[in-house]
């Protein structure tokens, strides 16, 4: 390969000894690049700003918008769009695409596991009081089958590189995951504003996932009855994922619903309509369990839907994703998944963990304490209150009280070393600067796990943050997984 | 054939009268207005109060009705609730419910028309502004009709749709008609007057009725012949039976695609109301008084939107399905 020199748009563009999404590293170039690198530095910085400011004017009127209510108007922020494409190598995918799909598989043995047998905590691989003390175990999902023993049937995984060019995996989010919409919404703005940077680069489609989602979860419905009905149930307009799930109802083509459009009749579900009441077969829902049914759960819940669980024990219902399946992405858990990943799939993890220390154990502790300048302690499960620590930041008084905590009440903190995300280039207001940016693949799994080839890459668009959530001036940018 | 949820019924239903409501206020405004300016000085906004009925409202707000003050009331105070900011935002948030029914147009539209109004200045609204604000807020109006005719999916939401603005705007145009008769008939003595017969005129185009009307009488324009075509009229699409023949064929069709058999009181008030319309006669609407005719009317579409709810929006009750409990359910964000 020839070395290839900026001289445009990316001449001064310097990553600042992180690895670079569109650069790579000193040792470890990105080839695959290449194009997309030298027709970007070909554009000028006022034509990029110019489509941007186009695309995220199209973004507001579009509605794509997460809402921000205050007591005397609503106010729709869009999610900041970022106009540089993250770029991901086919080999890099396909590591990717692999690792998710062991996580996802494992993940979905150990909660049947803990809801039948509980083989992994009689066998000492997780300890019990981590799992059934947990505030999302929920002891109806006891002995319940669910179709194909999958209980996570949308998961999304909170993946970094770090600086050696590796991904980890930050944590797991096996409830109601969301940002799927921007994915899809980021890759057609890209599509409309930058037709000439995707041209014949052979970028994989994230278009078909409303389709392979309805087609999922109808397969979930298979015993039920012929043409399952399938809905999605939001806890309505004034939530801020609420745009996502209009989104997905109409990828899938299905009714969005709410909870008052539901009622449950001899532990059957039916909706609402101009007709009569209509049978729901299949609930892919975006209520937390807690609000599902305020007959099994928080009674004062007006989102859900009374005697779904009644329904849903009876096997009338298939909800999506099953109940009680925060026990596999707490950070309690987390930090265990490579040993479950082993103990049901006699497999290493693909997706290695960020180094994670379990300071209930002594080896864990001891490591801890003697390197918490440099590390980052985070309380798990629900003991936190106190905190998060980061050693590197905090002062003389806070690592000595952190220390004393540790010691008194070990097995409420896992420690982990910061680490350093990779950045990618981004817009500006002093030109394109490097921003730390992670990745969330999307893995639907019906009968087998399918993941979407891409992801949202969310970027911290503060300089020199490492924060990429959306509450903390955090945008996005579409995510290219090359054929 | 599926049938839509209840709630995204009623919303469809709101979402069209709001829309509809919004474009006859503009015109209400505009034709205001004009009326203010050429009656001899007096500029009467009370006018358009005690159309709406808003007079206590309005006194609420501890302003004097001026121009400036009333038009405020009715394009931008967002306490209000059929302001056109306050209709065109519970439009949105009835669109925003439908999303997942109507088209990305529609939505992106109505998204669009609220943010322009939000962004609108005290300047937008002065006097010598008006004329254009309220264009702007019609066209916006047939925009959505437009978009909505050309991409909305016909099924149910359609007729429900075609349903709540037919209804809605045959209540409109009665009090459209019936400031005219508030305004410009203070006194018997200004029939005919040629200042009147100006103003007559200027109804007729607010409503975009004028060369209908000449074509239908080329000689003469009476109180009797105007109240005719607005209120009578079958062929002009803006005329209350005109709109009342509308939802009623509308409601038609929807039972026969979709098997809506069972209740009936809908249809029964509606072809009532156009029976009564189909045989008046404009001199005997007027001789018996016009104002309480017109609220008559009103009072009648206003007994087809509580049939319909109970219909379509509350409860879904057929024989073949279970009864859903009478206590669940708070109602939409519509209304």
């Amino acid at each position: 390969m020839t070395s290839w020199k900026p001289t445009g748009l990316l001449e001064d563009y310097e990553p600042g000894g992180f690895y670079c999404e569109l650069f790579g590293a000193a040792k470890m170039p990105a080839p695959h690049t290449r194009t997309v690198r030298e027709r970007i530095d070909g554009l000028s910085l006022a034509e990029l700003r110019r489509r941007a400011q186009a695309a995220e004017h199209e973004l507001f009127n579009l509605g794509v918008t997460f809402t921000v209510y205050t007591d005397r108007e609503q106010i729709d922020r869009i999610l900041p769009f970022d106009v540089i494409p993250r770029v991901l190598a086919a080999a890099e995918w396909e590591t990717i695409e692999r690792g998710v799909v062991q996580r996802v598989t494992a993940l979905n043995r150990f909660i049947e596991d803990i809801y039948h047998e509980q083989r992994i905590l009689r066998d000492g691989i997780v300890p019990a009081d981590l799992v059934l003390g947990n505030a999302n175990f929920r002891p109806q999902m006891t002995g319940l089958k669910v179709p194909f023993g999958n209980y996570v049937n949308i998961c999304g995984v909170d993946i970094v590189r770090g600086g050696d060019g590796r991904f980890y995996v930050l944590e797991d989010n096996a409830r109601t995951p969301s940002g799927v919409s921007y994915v899809v919404e980021n890759r057609h703005l890209t599509q409309r504003a930058f037709p000439d940077l995707m041209r014949n680069i052979g970028v994989r489609s994230v278009s078909n996932y409303g389709q392979r989602l309805v087609g999922q979860l109808t397969e979930l419905a298979a015993g039920i009855g012929n043409g399952p009905s399938v809905v999605l149930l939001s806890p309505g307009v004034y939530n801020s994922a609420y745009f996502e799930h209009v989104f997905l109802a109409r990828e899938m083509g299905v009714p969005l619903v709410e909870g008052r459009d539901l009622v449950v009749r001899d532990d059957r579900v039916f909706m609402k309509t101009t007709g009569g009441l209509a049978r729901v077969d299949v609930i892919y829902r975006r209520i937390d369990d807690d609000f599902l049914d305020p007959e099994a759960f928080n009674p004062a819940s007006m989102l859900g839907v009374r005697g779904l669980m009644r329904a849903y024990r009876a096997g009338n219902v298939v909800l999506a994703n099953a109940v009680g399946t925060g026990i596999s992405d707490d950070k309690a858990v987390y930090a265990y998944v490579p040993r479950i990943i082993r103990y049901y799939l006699d497999e290493e993890a693909i997706l290695p963990n960020v180094e994670t220390h379990i300071c209930r154990e002594r080896e864990g502790l001891e490591y801890t304490l003697q390197h918490l300048e440099e590390l980052v302690v985070k309380p798990v499960g629900e003991s936190g209150g106190y905190g998060i620590l980061i050693g590197p930041h905090a002062g003389r008084n806070a690592l000595a009280e952190f220390r004393r905590r540790l010691r008194a009440t070990p097995a409420n903190y896992i420690s982990q070393p910061v680490v350093q995300l990779s950045v990618c280039p981004t817009v500006t207001r002093s030109g394109i600067e490097p921003r730390h940016v992670d990745l969330r693949p999307f893995a639907v799994t019906g009968r087998s796990t399918w993941v979407l080839p891409g992801g949202l890459t969310r970027v911290a668009l503060r300089k020199g943050s490492l924060v990429v959530n959306s509450s903390q001036g955090g945008g996005s940018k579409d995510t290219w997984v090359l054929e | 054939m599926n049938s839509i949820l209840s709630r995204h019924a009623e919303c469809i239903f709101w979402l069209a009268r709001q829309v509809e409501r919004s474009n006859s206020t503009a015109r209400i405004l505009d034709i205001n207005e004009t009326f203010s300016r050429n009656a001899r000085g007096e500029h009467d906004w009370e006018s358009v109060l005690r159309l709406y009925g808003d007079e206590k409202i309005f006194r609420d707000t501890g302003r004097r009705p001026t121009a400036d003050a009333v038009i405020h009331f009715y394009i931008l105070d967002d306490k209000n609730p059929n302001s056109v900011l306050s209709s065109i935002g519970m439009a949105r948030e009835n669109a925003r419910a439908l999303r997942p029914l109507i088209s990305t147009e529609m939505w992106v539209q109505l998204n669009s028309f609220h943010n322009h109004l939000r962004g609108l200045r005290k300047a937008d609204l002065r006097i010598e502004n008006l004329n254009r604000l309220c264009s702007y807020i019609k066209e916006s109006c047939q925009t959505h009709s437009g978009i909505t005719a050309e991409t909305l999916y016909r099924d149910e939401s359609w007729y429900f749709h075609q349903i709540g603005r037919a209804i809605e705007r045959a209540d409109q145009t009665t009090r459209l008609v019936d400031v005219k008769y508030q305004v410009l008939l203070p006194q018997p003595s200004d029939v005919g007057s040629p200042i009147d017969e100006a103003q007559w005129n200027t109804l007729l185009r607010s409503a975009a009725g004028f060369h209908a009307f000449r074509r239908n009488y080329p000689q003469t324009m009476s109180p009797s012949t105007v109240v005719g075509f607005l209120v009578l009229d079958r062929r002009f699409p803006r005329s209350v039976a005109a709109s009342v023949l509308v939802a009623n064929e509308h409601l038609h069709e929807l039972r026969l695609k979709y098997g809506h058999t069972a209740r009936r009181s809908t249809s029964n008030l509606l072809r009532r109301l156009a029976a009564t319309l189909a045989e008046e006669a404009a001199d005997d609407l007027i001789a018996r008084g016009l104002h309480d005719a017109l609220d008559g009317i009103q009072v009648e579409l206003g007994a087809v939107t509580d049939a319909l709810g109970r219909e379509f929006f509350l409860l879904s009750e057929t024989d073949d399905a279970p009864q859903p409990e009478s206590s669940d359910g708070q109602r939409s964000p519509a209304g």
